[in-house]
């Protein structure tokens, strides 16, 4: 009885020290990088975006979806290459957040699981991540859009 | 090219970023999660009409991060369901994301079919 509870009191002791030394001092460089990352890659989009309004003159809604575009294939070929990867592991959040993350987590598992085949390992496996996106993603706005519905009435 | 759209872009788009940073830092959650998180709180802040300025001030610093998508979603249903009532609650949505979802997934498909995964040293 002695005993256990002289360990637990060391384990909590351990536990504080694991605490202490672990994360908080990354946090703020982690930010910084997901920061300076994340804006480069939006600033990649603003040119993409501005290419389309300016230059394609795509209108508001073909902008968009040019730019979505433009972005996924940039983020799904970068990941093939294996680049994306090397510039997750400096951005963090700044890779994951923006579209091309999305993209990275369709390709990612796809490309993992092939040996499973290309349909049960490829193809379902391209949604294990953008799969919950879209169920949430698309709910939410179908219930968005009945509550407009019934306000509008 | 607008060097002001430009700057604007960097600093919203930065900032999501960090807040997704600070989400996975502080409270540990995945990866998915936040993608998850922030593509409904993108359709949550387009449906009470504050995502909107965002994008005006920043464009794509608004409209590339996750949230930009939820915006994408919200927006489309809205204006369906403008247009044609309750049916463009169920086809607004998807009508405007159609675009980047398709190119997701041939894009995703392909460069997992042509590519083998690096494997890490």
């Amino acid at each position: 009885m002695e005993n256990k509870r002289k360990r637990s009191a060391e384990e909590l002791r351990y536990q504080q020290r694991v605490k202490e030394k672990m994360p908080r001092s990354k946090t703020l460089s982690q930010c910084v990088r997901a920061f300076v990352s994340g804006g480069a890659i939006c600033s990649i989009g603003q040119a993409v975006r501005c290419f389309g309004e300016k230059t394609l003159q795509l209108g508001t809604e073909g902008t968009a979806a040019f730019t979505a575009i433009v972005m996924v294939f940039l983020g799904a070929t970068l990941t093939g290459f294996g680049v994306y990867d090397k510039i997750g592991t400096w951005a963090g959040a700044g890779s994951i957040v923006p579209i091309t993350g999305f993209a990275n987590s369709i390709v990612s598992p796809a490309m993992e699981f092939k040996r499973e085949g290309l349909i049960l390992g490829t193809a379902a496996k391209m949604f294990t991540i953008a799969g919950p996106v879209l169920v949430y993603g698309v709910g939410s706005s179908v219930v968005v859009g009945i509550l407009a519905w019934l306000f509008m009435r | 090219m607008e060097w002001k759209d430009l700057l604007w872009a960097f600093l919203v788009g930065g900032a999501i970023c960090v807040v997704g940073q600070l989400l996975i830092s502080l409270t540990r959650l995945t990866p998915a999660r936040i993608l998850v998180l922030f593509v409904t709180l993108g359709v949550v802040l387009t449906a009470l009409g504050l995502y909107e300025p965002l994008v005006s001030l920043a464009g794509a610093g608004a409209t590339v991060p996750l949230t930009g998508f939820g915006y994408s979603l919200g927006k489309g249903t809205i204006e369906a369901v403008q247009e044609k009532g309750l049916l463009g609650a169920f086809t607004g949505g998807i009508t405007a994301t159609a675009g980047g979802v398709a190119a997701a997934i041939l894009f995703g498909y392909l460069n997992a079919v042509i590519f083998t995964p690096k494997t890490k040293k």
